[in-house]
């Protein structure tokens, strides 16, 4: 696969590896923080780490935009998709979440109809196939998706569909870094910047963290060797004293992003004076809603959601790990009130939040795993 | 939010002027480019597809220059290795 | 001091994790039939509680049983596949092969079959024999008969058109067992073909993901490929043939049933170009997706390349490879090495693989 492989390629990840190791000041422990849920899934999926030295840490960060989503928004969606002739289209990212009486799994189990789609437009393809029926669509995702949904609302508009609405959920990147940059017990010496959310913002936003908190951010692209390319960049920053914002991604991510996409988000959608995070509390303008003058397609606003907040459970300590203070051994709950089957917090709700993988594989060191692979 | 493959363009679909079927490894779909600006897109070139529309268009020459540059640090990686491995220190 | 707090947590998931598994939901979902790990938990805390058996415990895909000084298997397996007609084949191909395939793996040689049909009020019957006439294909094919079987109507709106189930009897003519619960360090891991055909088919012909692509089923009986494997080499310790779930839960079975590591080569592993495409695009790991023609067998090291030649000799085993070995440790975990050099453990999912876009 062309702009797959390439950036796939084994030997250059030994020289890669060789270059970040030569790096590392001796003594010193490095925590790195991913902040993109697609990050984390590469990491995993390719077995980076086997790469890197035992002192540099990858800390995994609140990039999971559909884990961060608390239960009373799952509760809401749910609540729609149980009226009467609605038709909930999501992705599939979203099956599994919890709210406070199951997912959308269990609300499909209990006769919801409940479809997954691909892209937003295939959900706008029901409404056109079932002109009786009402079609909502489960808007999720950072800045990297909100574009999709927009655009699809001014398509809905420009044909008049009537039957078609977004319950809109996308979150915004920069307010939930600047929330971990904020925290006082933050150990984090750099962050690998979400690559396809800077297709869309660009590179300038991240400008104030390297700027304001003296922490540098390189953009990275998803494929491994793009990784790390990346923590070879923030290496070479931290061992020659800069703090900057870098793109690795340059074949994808312009630095003043995508303007056509900011528009259509823009017309289309306003921030939230705030929003709930799931573990993180309540961010001010951290999420988006759909604007007054596309009421008609707001889902919020033509189901009358009940909105009650449904509170995080005091013993939540996601936070915590999330700014790689606390590893998830250490969390209170972790294991006994909270587990991959009865998840509280996003970390252990996302398959590949810090918590869950701890849980499902943390007694496998990585040298008990590396040796049984050696051939 | 984060899932963009990257997918040539192999036909502009004629009456539709914001759609184009791409092709992922023989796979193919239409996808919506209206995100893309002024781009006036051909077949042969690369896009990077997320949930059914194209995002950005990728600059091959871009990663030609980041290709590179990963071979240049394997190809110093290999010289090292293959110096370590002829100097012996006796 | 940390280290025996972190030990403490780590003991006592390891306990949790020893008990048995519990049913925890009240309502069936999805998941416990995508043949994962709400699957594995719904068998165990349901079926096998209420029926335990010796002939049951093993739970391969087929009970082998004595009579009369013959010794048969037997299995049974349903078919509900939406939507009823893909490219390459249809339910009734599925329902023959299936059942086909599950006695093969057995180490017999398939004989007999029952068709039962669930039906929906209004389907029409052009449709059932079309499928009909694939089942009798199929099993002209894989030298079986339909001898019995039985069919039931449903009012409208039930049975998604069309259910089948398939049960089979064969005959088992050589000694010895094969059992997945026989792997032991050293062995190779080996896979028939190509993976994840099927399962890509069916989600592409459902429609909904408007993708086009020439996958095609890989639907296919496997006894004669099973029969020359089984010729060329005594070094077989057990067979499974991949159906939903995909390679990585037989993976899975093999290290748990064993108590082995089972460490693969993400590149030795034979995927087609427009899978790994299709794959990639939805964010779906092609070790998951179903076949329905392709058999996941463990032979002792030394046999290996007798056991991949043999499958290459038949058309249904052409692109047949060595994917992994059988190690010692860590037991019970799937290991896969990456094209990328890094390492990463293969789970079981919960349930079936969902596209993401995250």
């Amino acid at each position: 696969m062309r702009f797959v492989d390439e950036f796939r390629d084994a030997e250059k990840a030994q020289a890669l590896a060789a270059q970040i190791a030569g790096l590392c000041e001796p003594g010193r422990q490095y925590k790195l923080m991913e902040v993109c849920g697609g990050h984390t899934h590469t990491i995993y999926k390719h077995g980076l780490e086997d790469y890197l030295p035992e002192t540099i840490t990858l800390v995994h960060g609140p990039g999971c935009p559909v884990c961060v989503i608390p239960m009373g928004r799952v509760d809401d969606a749910i609540f729609i998709a149980r009226q009467p002739d609605v038709i909930m289209t999501t992705f599939g990212d979203m099956m599994r979440v919890p709210g406070s009486h199951g997912s959308f799994f269990d609300a499909k189990a209990e006769g919801a109809d409940i479809r997954m789609v691909y892209s937003p437009l295939d959900s706008l393809k029901i409404a056109r196939q079932h002109p009786d029926k009402r079609v909502v669509f489960m808007a999720i995702g950072f800045e990297t998706t909100a574009p999709s949904s927009a655009m699809t609302v001014l398509r809905a508009a420009a044909e008049g569909i009537e039957n078609f609405s977004i319950f809109c959920n996308h979150v915004t990147i920069i307010p939930a870094i600047k929330a971990i940059l904020d925290s006082p017990d933050l150990r984090l010496d750099g962050f690998i910047g979400p690559g396809h959310v800077s297709t869309v913002i660009g590179c300038r936003p991240y400008e104030f963290i390297a700027g304001d908190y003296g922490k540098p951010l390189v953009c990275a692209g998803f494929e491994p060797l793009d990784l790390l390319q990346s923590i070879y960049m923030l290496m070479l920053q931290l061992a020659q004293g800069r703090s900057q914002v870098e793109n690795q991604y340059t074949r994808v991510v312009a630095w003043d992003g995508n303007p056509k996409a900011l528009r259509a988000i823009n017309e289309v959608m306003e921030l939230r004076p705030y929003f709930e995070w799931r573990g993180l509390g309540f961010i001010s303008h951290s999420a988006l809603r759909v604007r007054e003058r596309y009421a008609g397609f707001d889902a919020e606003r033509l189901f009358l959601v009940p909105g009650v907040r449904v509170a995080d459970p005091k013993a939540c300590q996601c936070g915590e790990v999330l700014k790689g203070v606390l590893k998830p051994w250490e969390c209170k709950v972790f294991g006994t009130a909270c587990t991959p089957e009865t998840p509280i917090g996003t970390c252990m709700v996302s398959p590949e939040g810090a918590c869950a993988a701890y849980y499902n594989f943390g007694r496998f060191t990585r040298e008990r795993v590396k040796e049984a692979t050696r051939s | 939010m984060c899932l963009g493959i990257p997918g040539e363009v192999v036909e502009i679909l004629p009456d539709r002027p914001d759609l184009a079927k791409v092709d992922v490894s023989g796979v193919k779909r239409a996808i919506n480019i209206g995100l893309l600006e002024k781009e006036t897109l051909r077949p042969g070139d690369w896009v990077l597809i997320h949930v059914g529309f194209a995002l950005s268009k990728i600059d091959e020459e871009e990663a030609k220059a980041a290709l590179e540059f990963l071979e240049g640090i394997g190809q110093a990686y290999a010289d090292e290795l293959a110096a370590m491995s002829e100097s012996k220190i006796e | 001091m940390t280290a025996d707090r972190e030990q403490q947590v780590l003991d006592r998931i390891e306990k949790a994790r020893r008990r048995r598994p519990k049913l925890k939901e009240e309502r069936i979902t999805l998941a416990h039939g995508s043949g994962g790990k709400a699957s594995a938990t719904l068998v165990e805390a349901v079926f096998l509680e209420a029926f335990r058996n010796p002939l049951l415990e093993p739970l391969e895909d087929g009970a082998v049983l004595a009579a009369g000084g013959a010794r048969l298997a037997f299995t049974t397996d349903s078919f509900v596949v939406s939507p009823l007609f893909f490219p390459g084949g249809d339910i009734g191909d599925l329902a023959v092969n299936g059942t086909v395939n599950d006695l093969a793996v057995s180490g017999a040689r398939p004989l007999w079959l029952s068709a039962g049909f669930i039906l929906e009020e209004g389907f029409p019957v052009a449709d059932l024999e079309r499928i009909v006439a694939s089942m009798a294909a199929a099993a002209r094919a894989a030298g079986v008969q339909v001898v019995t079987g039985d069919t039931k109507v449903v009012q409208r709106g039930k049975a998604d058109g069309c259910y089948v189930n398939t049960a089979g009897v064969g005959v088992i003519e050589r000694t010895g067992t094969l059992e997945l619960a026989a792997a032991r360090p050293g062995d190779a891991v080996i896979v028939s073909g190509p993976i994840g055909d099927h399962g890509v088919t069916v989600m592409l012909a459902r429609g909904e993901l408007d993708i086009e692509s020439e996958v095609v089923t890989d639907t296919a009986p496997l006894a004669g490929l099973v029969e020359r494997l089984l010729d060329a080499t005594e070094g077989v310790r057990g067979l499974r043939d991949a159906t939903r779930g995909g390679v990585a839960t037989i993976l899975n079975e093999v290290a748990r049933a064993a108590g082995v590591a089972v460490v693969i080569e993400e590149d030795a592993v034979p995927v087609r170009t427009e899978v790994r495409g299709a794959c990639e695009l939805l964010g779906i790991d092609p070790l998951y997706v179903a076949c329905e023609g392709r058999m996941v067998a463990v032979v002792d090291g030394s046999a290996a390349e007798a056991a991949v030649a043999a499958l290459r000799s038949h058309p249904l085993g052409e692109g047949a490879a060595v994917i992994g070995r059988v190690k010692d440790d860590p037991p019970g975990l799937v290991l896969l090495r990456t094209s990328f050099g890094g390492t990463r453990i293969v789970d079981l999912l919960v349930g079936d693989p969902l596209p993401r876009i995250c």
